[in-house]
């Protein structure tokens, strides 16, 4: 996938759109199994199962993002408290020793838990390629609606079997309810 | 029996559908006319020519919670020129209303995380409704919460003082203390609420982004919605974060509350040192927490037509809930006594002394206000007819909220005023800037709370849909496969059975 300018607007899929959830998993089941690879689904709310068929993101990238993070903010925690308590402002307060693991062991938690947080935040928007205000399939007319009642399906030009006449006549056989092609915008 | 009937009713009763739900939802952010001012004192012909639903006393609300807005400006401007003289705090009470306000807004706020996230991750369906305002209820409450301590410390601008940033006294905040991890504790629950609430909020920007009718609309929710697209992996994505959020939050709201338990039980006054503190300060933010949601979300769900949403049977859960943690608030105050009866220190049975003595004790009253507020007032919660009755719980839940307010009460100036050493004794009254600061927080809380109605869906939206489909499904399982078309065709209809997922 090209992030760079491109000033020629090329085909960029065709759009099928469905009105219920279910028809939108049957129709995206029926396109892998005609051999599509490259597609996509976009739904007001999340379908199960649809990720298993349009190809579905690994897990382990995100919760190992979080692990590490969480992991990342105990030890800066930690060093924190401890280099600051021992080192830097030693400071002996009603005996209490310089490196106190159950005295630092709040912030040390609280520490974990706001790096893993942010993790999951922001690794999860960046792995969704956000913020990302304009996308090709936003040209298409039925994605308007794919936020609010109904569910769509992307063929992608990207993929080698693509052929648009066919494309269209898969999603109309199918029984979407609107089908159009859409290109992508120049610049992107 | 009617109160029966009304517990079992639906979420989604009628023909509810993906653009109905959008239609009632986002059309409460779009449509002004929705807020207009209720004109209640219209002729009767003229009342019944206006749609039921085209006003609110939105206007009224916000209004007088900009007043009070700006009586905390006010008091705040005082504070900051004077100093914090101003307040009744003195020696020994050197905590009083600010710190008092402080628990009772933190606590408030738990709710929403507890909504959010562990109903979340337990699959309770019910609370799809509720989350999102209840989520706005805990960053305001955090808000509100977090200009007291601020303002305790006398200098509010070098509040960056707490944190731990290399400057050239080369001094460190003191990591063993516990003031130092209420500055953690809260500074990292306002910033997970927020990405949590934030996350929620992306899809129905998304919603709002489409359905938008003005240019500016169109940018500000394009904007806040990211580029959301609603992709199969998207959503994939969407689902495992916000699971892991969850999972973090609901350890993140025991600790916080536990850690402002700390502020206390770390130190050796009588009356603080208690370790039933911790979870004893839990149970009672989400008792005062659920009683907030219940305040707030018997008029918002009349004036914007909601019963479809919230139902009696959210209400009848939330008064359950409160019910439940409304007891173990209770024991805490019985295992307070019997700690300090059975210990037997002549400092603590002291403290039982000046908490019960009604002829003696200063401010043995607050006690007795505690348990009638607290203890008593919510017994009748018990029965089920008093969970379907608005009203009642209404008034149940101001007085918890109101009780919850003395417990502070209770812990803070009547321990510190009755210290080890008679010579120490004081006597702690608030002054009118301590009340017109409380006074103005609870504008800002309704202030923002409303702005919040009026420029966000407060009802989340993706969920309501996805509970709608979920109910479709259960349907379809229940009728057999052939009645599958037959459903679609039809529109939605909701399961006899309870959505006990």
């Amino acid at each position: 996938m090209s992030h760079g300018r491109d000033n020629h607007a090329r085909p960029y899929g065709v759009v099928g759109s469905f009105t219920t959830p279910e028809a939108l998993l049957e129709a995206a089941q029926r396109a892998k199994d005609a051999g599509y690879r490259h597609m996509d689904g976009y739904s007001p709310i999340p379908v199960e199962g649809l990720a298993d068929v349009v190809g579905r993101p690994k897990d382990w990238m995100l919760t190992g993002l979080v692990l590490g993070a969480g992991a990342t903010g105990a030890i800066v925690g930690f060093a924190l408290e401890a280099l600051t308590s021992a080192v830097s402002y030693p400071h002996n307060v009603g005996g209490k020793p310089l490196v106190s693991i159950p005295m630092f062991f709040p912030v040390l938690y609280e520490c974990t838990i706001l790096f893993a947080a942010a993790a999951a935040t922001f690794g999860m928007f960046a792995m969704n390629d956000m913020p990302k205000p304009h996308r090709p399939v936003f040209n298409a007319e039925a994605m308007v609606r794919a936020s609010q009642d109904r569910f769509v399906l992307c063929l992608e030009a990207s993929d080698p079997n693509y052929d648009l006449d066919r494309a269209m006549a898969f999603l109309r056989d199918q029984g979407a309810e609107t089908v159009e092609e859409v290109w992508t915008s120049e610049g992107y | 029996m009617a109160a029966e009937d009304t517990r079992t009713s639906q979420l989604l009763p009628g023909e509810w559908s993906n653009k109905t739900v959008d239609d009632s939802l986002v059309e409460i952010v779009l449509d002004q006319k929705r807020h207009e001012q209720a004109q209640v004192k219209l002729p009767k012909i003229l009342d019944d020519a206006l749609p039921p639903v085209a006003k609110s006393p939105w206007a009224i609300m916000l209004g007088t919670g900009f007043v009070f807005v700006n009586v905390l400006l006010l008091t705040i401007t005082i504070l900051v020129l004077t100093g914090i003289g101003v307040w009744g705090n003195n020696q020994p009470a050197g905590w009083g209303m600010d710190i008092i306000n402080f628990v009772w807004w933190i606590g408030i706020g738990h709710a929403g995380t507890l909504i959010s996230a562990i109903l979340l991750l337990l699959r309770q369906q019910w609370r799809n409704s509720i989350n999102r305002f209840a989520e706005a209820m805990t960053i305001f409450a955090v808000m509100c919460a977090g200009i007291y301590p601020l303002l305790h410390t006398g200098r509010p601008w070098v509040a960056y003082w707490l944190f731990p940033y290399p400057n050239v006294l080369a001094m460190w905040p003191q990591f063993r203390s516990p003031l130092v991890w209420d500055v953690f504790a809260v500074s990292t629950y306002f910033t997970v609420s927020l990405l949590f609430w934030f996350v929620g909020l992306v899809p129905d920007f998304a919603t709002l982004r489409d359905r938008a009718r003005s240019r500016g609309a169109q940018i500000v929710y394009g904007m806040l919605a990211m580029g959301w697209s609603g992709s199969a992996k998207a959503w994939h994505r969407y689902q495992h974060a916000s699971i892991i959020l969850a999972g973090l939050s609901t350890p993140l709201v025991l600790s916080v509350h536990t850690i402002v338990s700390f502020d206390f039980a770390m130190s050796i006054v009588p009356g603080w040192n208690v370790t039933v503190f911790p979870p004893y300060f839990v149970a009672g933010a989400v008792f005062a927490g659920f009683a907030m949601v219940i305040l707030l979300a018997i008029p918002i769900r009349k004036w914007y037509g909601l019963e479809s949403f919230i139902t009696m049977k959210h209400f009848d859960w939330m008064a359950k809930v409160m019910l439940a943690t409304g007891m173990i608030v209770a024991y805490g105050y019985c295992a307070e006594v019997f700690y300090a009866w059975y210990a037997g220190e002549p400092a603590e049975l002291a403290l039982l002394y000046n908490r019960g003595n009604l002829a003696n004790a200063p401010y043995s009253w607050s006690f007795y206000a505690l348990i009638l507020f607290n203890v008593l007032a919510p017994l009748p919660l018990w029965s089920a007819k008093v969970r379907q009755n608005l009203k009642a719980l209404f008034w149940i839940s101001l007085s918890i909220s109101i009780g919850m307010w003395f417990e502070r009460f209770v812990i803070i100036p009547v321990s510190l005023t009755r210290d080890y050493l008679p010579s120490a004794f004081g006597y702690y009254s608030p002054t009118i800037v301590d009340y017109g600061m409380f006074a103005g927080t609870i504008g800002l809380f309704i202030f923002l709370m409303f702005l919040f109605i009026r420029f966000l869906p407060m009802i989340n939206i993706f969920e309501i849909k996805e509970l709608l489909h979920h109910k479709e499904h259960e349907e379809h399982h229940r009728n057999g496969h052939a009645g599958h078309a037959a459903e679609h065709s039809n529109g939605v209809h909701t399961t006899a059975g309870e959505d006990k997922r």
